[in-house]
């Protein structure tokens, strides 16, 4: 059934907003030996977010580096807004990871810049259309989007993690992405600082509705912000669903995980 | 046989990791492997090099970081390279003293310092400083990005990391090891100057004079310019080694240690093959 948005607009609209953002198709990857992902299959609309929960060493991390291309897949395909970038240079790739925000699980921030200087990072190298004033303005912004008023000019070794996290995703957030991947926004985080981060996504997904992908082991996290759960074990989606159809699953190893999280 | 006397044979017909060293098998297995290691190694490198290349042929360009670097691998070098070149001037003179005045040539002196200096010494002690100086520092510094993520962050922002770091880094010492071989000769000709004025009176205007009789550019230029090729392998070795490392803090060592060993390695060697072709090209 068409709601009535849908409906006063043309099909092709329709269709191009509920084709997958991100598409991941039998995808396999091996370091040396070692399988990681064993033919995975995943995919998450504009204005979704997926969460991607596992043990520690099913690929979960590996998987949204597939996504942005920061490794190659042995086999599968990886689409971005339809595009395949699996064959693609790294200059190519530049263009689709524009449309991309990455929140490191450890924040990744530029240990010799300060918290504005490493926000200020991808317009100082894409939004040259900016002036360095404009430039600082949304610098700012996006740090009080993430709840940091002040300390613009400390280092990072300064602060504290969960503020660490907080830059990254104002970093993150610098270039308006489509898609928003999360890896662990919450690990090593105290629950105060984690629900604080939780809120802080739920947030940012009202208002900018992105496609989002969050790897978590945090089952908690997983359930306050994100539209799907999908379980990883050996290297291959268990289940994809609801909290609710998780729950409801006969399958062994989810209900193993879901009793131990 | 005794149980002791079968137990040694059959540890020869099986050896045991204690003894495997010693079999040829394994030592050819061994080599084997040395040898494939390095050839992977060689073709990373290789890959690495056109990537840095094409990184550098395409817009936009780093000309900031290029400032930055040349300001880091060139003036902060450059003491470091003076004392180096100094010391060298001194010792040679004192050797090429003793040396000349035993064989009854000490009016070639100044020439002897001279021509060892700007042909050899100055060169190849600038690229040896510089590559323990400056690849132990790009080495390091890389590799610990690379570990903490930030080389990923750097590529996850759309931004081409050869063009960012290896780009501006190699760029730099390419154009300033040229600049510090004139200042380690000029140290290493002042110095030997002065080591000769202290033992027996002669002025700098008679020791240039005598050093570059006979001299031409084709003496000073191409033994100058040769340390571009140092320059590039330095940076390309410590790029290279620090963009490719694993394994956390450990890791970071290695590639520092690694870094300066092989581009130091590769220099000596670069040496060789350059003083035969200046001596081809440049007679």
């Amino acid at each position: 059934m068409h709601t009535i948005d849908q409906v006063a607009r043309k099909p092709d609209e329709v269709e191009k907003d509920n084709a997958p953002v991100v598409a991941v198709e039998d995808v396999h990857k091996s370091f040396g030996s070692q399988k990681v992902l064993n033919g995975i299959n995943l995919a998450v609309r504009r204005g979704e977010t997926l969460a991607v929960l596992g043990r520690s060493g099913t690929g979960k991390s590996v998987l949204l580096r597939l996504v942005i291309g920061l490794e190659k897949t042995d086999s599968g395909l990886v689409r971005i807004q339809g595009q395949d970038i699996t064959g693609l240079a790294l200059d190519q790739l530049g263009e689709i990871r524009k449309k991309m925000g990455f929140l490191f699980q450890h924040a990744a921030l530029y240990d010799s810049l300060t918290v504005e200087q490493n926000v200020a990072f991808p317009l100082r190298h894409h939004r040259k259309d900016m002036s360095k004033s404009e430039q600082r303005d949304r610098v700012h912004e996006l740090l009080s989007e993430v709840g940091m008023e002040s300390g613009f000019a400390k280092m990072p070794s300064d602060i504290s993690g969960g503020m660490q996290k907080r830059v990254g995703l104002a970093r993150a957030l610098a270039l308006e992405p489509d898609i928003l991947l999360l890896d662990e926004p919450t690990a090593g985080l105290d629950p105060i600082s984690s629900a604080e981060i939780d809120d802080l996504v739920l947030k940012l997904q009202e208002e900018h509705h992105m496609a989002s992908i969050v790897v978590t082991h945090d089952l908690h996290s997983a359930k306050t912000i994100a539209d799907r759960l999908a379980l990883l074990n050996e290297g291959a989606v268990v289940i994809e669903g609801s909290f609710e159809e998780l729950q409801e699953s006969d399958i062994e190893f989810v209900k193993e995980f879901l009793r131990h999280s | 046989m005794t149980d002791a006397n079968s137990t040694a044979l059959e540890d020869l017909r099986s050896p045991s990791p204690g003894n495997r060293a010693l079999s040829p098998f394994s030592a050819l297995n061994s080599s084997k492997r040395l040898i494939s290691e390095f050839l992977e190694w060689f073709g990373d490198l290789g890959i690495f090099f056109w990537q840095v290349v094409r990184a550098a042929v395409t817009p936009p360009f780093e000309f900031g970081e290029l400032f930055r670097q040349l300001d880091e691998i060139g003036s902060k070098s450059l003491p470091l390279v003076a004392l180096a070149g100094a010391a060298t001037g001194v010792v040679l003179s004192l050797e090429a003293r003793y040396s000349l005045t035993r064989f009854g040539a000490k009016s070639l002196l100044p020439a002897a310092i001279v021509f060892s200096v700007i042909h050899e010494t100055g060169p190849i002690i600038t690229g040896l400083v510089v590559s323990g100086r400056v690849g132990a520092g790009i080495g390091a510094e890389l590799a610990s990005m690379k570990v903490t993520e930030q080389i990923d962050a750097i590529e996850a922002s759309a931004v081409n990391p050869y063009r960012l770091l290896a780009v501006p880094r190699i760029l730099a010492c390419i154009l300033m090891l040229p600049l510090l071989t004139l200042a380690a000769d000029f140290c290493g000709l002042l110095m030997g100057w002065v080591t000769q004025a202290m033992v027996e009176p002669v002025s700098l205007h008679q020791f240039i004079n005598a050093g570059f009789n006979g001299a031409d550019f084709n003496d000073f230029l191409p033994p100058t310019f040769k340390t571009a090729v140092f320059g590039l392998i330095i940076g390309l070795i410590a790029c290279f080694q620090g963009m490719r490392t694993q394994g956390g803090a450990a890791g970071v060592g290695r590639a520092a240690t690694s870094s300066v060993v092989l581009s130091s390695l590769f220099v000596i060697l670069a040496d060789v093959v350059l003083v035969k072709l200046i001596i081809i090209f440049f007679p």
